[in-house]
């Protein structure tokens, strides 16, 4: 059927390792897609990366780190300062042109892998160095370790770190 | 006429895809499933998507900035 899932299904495995609003796209658009084309989707959440499983999202988009980011404003494409990601406003700038764009939220993103029963691993350690309980996160993922993690990696055809 | 047509105008990667693969359970075996949809990247990841779910692309086509793709649901 094309619900895929079945056991001779192709599979893929990400590590999900960086949780701001530009970074949290690929591991989601990834996964959420592979799942429509019938793969076994496995992600696995550690350090910032968890953030991305809190039921409440607060993400900013790092142009720190991204220096060469040139975002389209006023009609030309301007580079974002380094200063730029800290002034108020240029994560809701920033979403608010997503939206305009028909690009999906995150938020529309996770809620989709869940429903295509994409299996999501908290990483227990980063739960515990960030101080996280279980219940912060959303309903539906499991705990597991870096074991956990190449078990599903040593059976996947796909494996990612992102 | 296509058993279900879906509409993702204005949306980008990769709604499109999500929104046919939601579709395509509401199509019966070997039904059609039409898709509207304004994302020039649909063209090849439909293709894709065709291939590797093994469900027929009968038709690609565009007419003014809106390509409509035609799927016979086989799998």
């Amino acid at each position: 059927m094309s619900d895929g899932n079945q056991d001779d299904a192709k599979s893929m495995s990400m590590i999900v390792t960086k949780g701001s609003l530009d970074w949290g796209y690929p591991p989601f658009v990834l996964a959420t897609t592979a799942a429509a084309m019938g793969l076994n989707v496995t992600m696995f959440f550690t350090f910032y990366g968890l953030t991305l499983l809190k039921k409440q999202l607060d993400l900013g988009v790092t142009a720190l780190g991204n220096p060469a980011m040139k975002m389209p404003m006023m009609g030309m494409h301007i580079g974002l300062p380094n200063m730029m990601g800290a002034i108020p406003g240029v994560d809701a700038m920033a979403t608010g042109m997503m939206k305009k764009k028909g690009v999906a939220s995150i938020e529309e993103l996770r809620k989709t892998a869940v429903e295509s029963d994409v299996r999501i691993i908290a990483c227990q350690m980063t739960l515990d160095l960030f101080e996280y309980k279980p219940e912060d996160l959303i309903d539906g993922h499991e705990i597991g370790g870096a074991a956990t993690y190449i078990e599903t990696a040593t059976q996947s055809d796909i494996n990612l770190f992102i | 006429m296509a058993d279900v047509s879906i509409d993702t105008k204005g949306l980008n990667c990769p709604l499109p895809i999500l929104k046919a693969k939601k579709g395509l359970k509401e199509v019966p075996a070997n039904g059609t499933l039409e898709v509207l949809s304004t994302d020039p990247g649909s063209v090849a990841d439909f293709e894709a998507f065709c291939r590797t779910t093994g469900n027929e692309l009968m038709a690609s086509k565009e007419e003014d900035g809106v390509y409509s793709f035609l799927i016979k649901k086989l799998s």
